[in-house]
């Protein structure tokens, strides 16, 4: 008799009772604490104790900072790269594996740490180039995730509207411009918010490089130490807000397929 | 030709950059040099220490049972999830997938930071029971394994289903040899996304772990705040064990599976 009630719905409860448990509960004791004080009560207090405290504000701008130029360069050493492996003269499986997923199973701090060494060589004293290194050791960190994505809507574009673009009479500038970027967008989005989030929020990636911890991530971590909650959560809040403003943005230009695609891949 | 030749620069460039420091690490992982830079005679101490010293050994072995063990929990709890969902009211399957979505697009510290915050401070959960480090790796892998089983679930035929219940199938031995055979290549690459996961966590960990527990990273970043050199340079040794063994199963993966992609060592994107 039992088995006649056993039915593939319930197979489904477990996962969303872990969901509940682990995912949303954390959340909301998370948005509590932000927006109470440590006697319980309702308070905006530390919402607006981070916006009028200039080290917080500073780091804020400082972690986007980062995270916008991290963004930028990984998108410029990442779409040719994934044009290349998709429709360029090495679209090699081999290739594209060593490029994008092999880096991924190398512990990072273990990579990072490789890389330090290697600019300790160049330039003599990492404490030189503080902005310079984290952006390099983040595009290090972060490469692969960018690559990915592209990849996927490169290979998915139609190479006979490219080829249309040129019969038309549109220059390689208008073909790139005009065509290839706006197919690739998904891809572009998707990749963006790969690596915008983490860069702005690894602050272990700025601690190896530069023994400093001057963004977003790392203000967290400081509450944290002091046992202050409140302010850690209230943190927590602002990047929850942001995570939730950029998955909007996403959501509104990326839209259908990205996701999809990345998982077949 | 002069296209293939940029192209083919380009992407020895990338690889350089990729992979030089870690060859570097490599080659002076077999030396006696301290630093980078002066190669001081050959030498196979770094390995010694990192097999001879208990902390080290410890460190390895803990990081990689903790993500066997939060790999297998994942993959079990995320297919049954997907199964669930997959076959549930829509309304049930759109909510359980935008939760699954938070840990997905959710910067990690804060993952960490809230499991610590409800598990720790809120609920008074002891760390050294582990349940905090493994409940928090957990959430933060399962959604990709949901991910990656739930395009093998669209895509299988629907009716190859009934058709084991109509030759006398209960559900249960319908769903067991025949549905979860149709998703083995999901559960397969959610399998190894969830490794790499764990394997690469740092921020969830540092927030959940026992005091006395270390994970690579955990240890890594700790150790580059100054440790004794010995440890430093047989770190270098794990580096290049790692990258060896990395290299070795993603040939044998590629060789074996021969087409593109289909390893599934890939990070699924957002």
């Amino acid at each position: 008799m039992k088995l006649r009630t056993f039915t593939r719905k319930q197979l489904g409860i477990p996962y969303a009772l872990f969901l509940v448990l682990f995912v949303i509960l954390p959340l909301s004791v998370v948005l509590y604490y932000a927006f109470t004080n440590e006697q319980g009560q309702f308070t905006m207090e530390n919402f607006f104790a981070f916006f009028t405290n200039t080290k917080a504000v500073g780091t804020l701008f400082y972690s986007i900072m980062i995270a916008f130029v991290t963004t930028l360069s990984c998108l410029a050493l990442a779409y040719p790269t994934a044009y290349i492996l998709a429709k360029g003269m090495f679209s090699h499986g081999a290739v594209l594996v060593m490029v994008a997923v092999t880096p991924m199973w190398i512990n990072f701090t273990l990579r990072i740490t490789a890389l330090k060494e290697i600019l300790n060589v160049i330039e003599g004293n990492l404490a030189y180039y503080p902005f310079l290194n984290t952006v390099i050791g983040m595009t290090y960190d972060f490469l692969p995730f960018m690559i990915l994505p592209l990849y996927t809507s490169i290979l998915k574009m139609d190479s006979q509207l490219l080829e249309a673009a040129e019969d038309l009479g549109a220059s390689g500038w208008e073909i790139f411009w005009k065509v290839m970027l706006p197919l690739s967008m998904p891809g572009i989005v998707s990749g963006v918010t790969m690596v915008f989030l983490p860069a702005m929020t690894n602050y272990v990636v700025l601690d190896m490089m530069y023994n400093s911890t001057y963004i977003m991530g790392s203000l967290i971590g400081s509450y944290f130490n002091f046992y202050d909650w409140n302010n850690g959560s209230m943190i927590s809040t602002i990047l929850l807000l942001m995570i939730v403003l950029l998955s909007w943005i996403s959501g509104r230009f990326g839209d259908s397929g990205s996701r999809e695609g990345g998982a077949s891949l | 030709m002069k296209k293939k030749v940029g192209q083919g620069i380009w992407l020895f460039l990338i690889l350089m950059f990729l992979y030089l420091p870690i060859l570097f690490l490599a080659v002076y992982s077999f030396t006696e040099s301290t630093m980078i830079g002066a190669i001081r005679g050959f030498s196979l101490q770094n390995y010694v220490t990192l097999f001879t010293t208990q902390e080290l050994i410890d460190m390895i072995a803990g990081t990689f049972i903790l993500a066997l063990a939060v790999s297998i929990l994942s993959v079990v709890l995320g297919t049954m999830g997907a199964i669930g969902a997959f076959y549930s009211h829509p309304r049930f399957r759109s909510g359980l997938e935008f939760a699954n979505q938070i840990p997905v697009v959710n910067a990690d510290i804060v993952t960490g930071f809230s499991m610590c915050v409800l598990l720790i401070i809120f609920l008074g959960i002891d760390k050294d029971t582990y349940i905090p480090l493994v409940a928090g790796q957990t959430a933060l892998c399962t959604p990709f394994v949901y991910l990656s089983v739930m395009p093998r679930l669209k895509q299988m035929d629907p009716y190859i289903y009934e058709a084991a219940l109509d030759l006398g199938c209960t559900p249960f031995q319908a769903l067991r040899k025949v549905v979860l055979r149709e998703l083995v290549p999901g559960m397969l690459s959610g399998f190894m996304t969830a490794v790499t996961l764990s394997l690469d966590d740092y921020f969830i960990t540092t927030y959940t772990k026992p005091a006395v527990f270390d994970t690579i990273s955990t240890y890594v970043v700790n150790a580059t705040k100054g440790a004794q050199t010995s440890i430093k340079t047989a770190l270098w040794a794990l580096s290049t064990l790692i990258f060896a063994i990395v290299v070795i199963v993603v040939v044998v993966m590629n060789l074996r599976s021969g087409r593109k992609g289909e390893g599934g060592l890939v990070r699924e994107e957002v």
